[in-house]
């Protein structure tokens, strides 16, 4: 149906001038460190294999994620970590009353995300569960989507799973919102009338005017993008394509996007964690 | 959320020559940028300055400019021949200053 990858010779120039980099790097690669360029595609996916967009940006960039201490998204990390202890709300609680360290606790957690759940039949992504969280347990009141508390919460959360592969589960009570996603992603949309597909199932590997296009995972969300000199949510990302196309863009955290981002997650099922990635 | 974040090696030996990596985060706004919905332009305000001393005596400055991006990564070196503390401060505009300090070793 869809034409399988034609840019396979463009990835393969482009991870030549990756591989010189880490065959030159003096400094012993850590454990969640992006190594492998191509990663075997989930059963059923239309990708031939999944490429990291850490491989898409130019080696400055990539060097910019390698190094923990010059990640500008590790300054939410922090934001994260000061803020798990914090006491918040009419309750007394912080999040570290009940979850304790969230390197034990919250490990494998981003991995999983989003979940269904069943009290509001529907799915569920990291920012819902700290803010059903703060609301009901805590009595503190909710974060905005794209705050800098909410940003480095979501931060802080998904770099404990640094590292490990996405594992989300689409079967069961997940299936009709993975449907909802899958059909949103092959929708062509707004007045360029484009598709998601169209431009990272399509044509990965290419130029579309002076970006270059990645396979379009979310294993490095929330991430740091220099364009938006801050750490910025994938529902953000959902909303700056979907304006890109001119098309009214849906809200943050709603049904529309939290589906997509389980599609989403799915097709980069395999992928390594990457939060706080660095992209362009 | 201007917190300033050091690289300092904590043993220096005597002659080394070693990199002070800082990164502050810090909007650095240009003052060129416009509010979408009023028009208004957004005032400047950067991080003018970066100092480093050495028990006091400045052993680097930097004077930054608009151009310079959010979240500025500075890395200098020192050949310190004894051991002491060093303190970081970063001006923005209207005299705000966030300083970091770490103390080294020199062996």
């Amino acid at each position: 149906m869809f034409l399988k990858s034609v840019t396979a010779i463009s990835l393969a120039a482009l991870t030549l001038g990756a591989t010189t980099s880490i065959v030159a790097a003096k400094e012993k690669k850590k454990p969640w460190e992006v190594t492998k360029v191509q990663v075997k595609a989930p059963k059923g996916s239309p990708l031939d294999y999944l490429a990291s967009g850490y491989w898409f940006r130019t080696k400055k960039t990539q060097s910019l994620q390698n190094d923990d201490f010059e990640n500008p998204g590790f300054l939410w990390v922090e934001q994260g970590k000061t803020l798990w202890s914090k006491v918040d709300g009419k309750a007394g609680k912080s999040c570290a009353s009940c979850h304790q360290k969230a390197e034990k606790t919250m490990k494998g957690v981003g991995a999983r995300y989003p979940v269904y759940f069943p009290k509001w039949k529907k799915m569920m992504a990291i920012q819902h569960r700290v803010n059903y969280c703060r609301e009901n347990n805590m009595k503190a009141k909710k974060w905005k989507w794209e705050s800098g508390q909410m940003l480095g919460m979501a931060t802080y959360i998904r770099n404990q799973s640094r590292g490990m592969a996405v594992a989300v589960k689409v079967d069961g009570s997940a299936k009709k919102f993975f449907e909802a996603g899958k059909k949103f992603y092959y929708q062509r949309r707004g007045q360029l009338d484009m598709s998601c597909a169209g431009c990272h199932q399509q044509n990965f590997g290419k130029r579309i005017r002076a970006d270059l296009l990645s396979q379009g995972h979310s294993n490095g969300f929330p991430t740091y993008r220099l364009k938006w000199q801050k750490i910025g949510s994938l529902h953000r990302r959902f909303r700056g394509c979907n304006s890109q196309v001119r098309a009214k863009p849906y809200k943050r955290g709603s049904a529309e996007y939290t589906n997509l981002e389980l599609y989403l997650a799915w097709r980069g099922l395999g992928l390594k964690i990457e939060t706080p990635a660095v992209r362009q | 959320m201007a917190q300033p974040r050091v690289r300092v090696p904590k043993k220096i030996k005597k002659g080394e020559v070693v990199t002070i990596k800082t990164l502050i985060g810090h909007k650095m706004e240009t003052g060129l940028r416009r509010n979408k919905k009023t028009g208004k332009k957004i005032p400047r305000k950067i991080i003018n300055s970066f100092e480093a001393k050495i028990d006091g005596k400045t052993v680097f400055k930097a004077v930054l400019h608009p151009a310079v991006s959010a979240n500025p990564f500075i890395s200098f070196t020192i050949s310190p021949d004894k051991s002491g503390t060093i303190e970081f401060i970063w001006t923005e505009d209207g005299g705000k200053t966030f300083t970091k300090t770490a103390k080294f070793e020199v062996a």
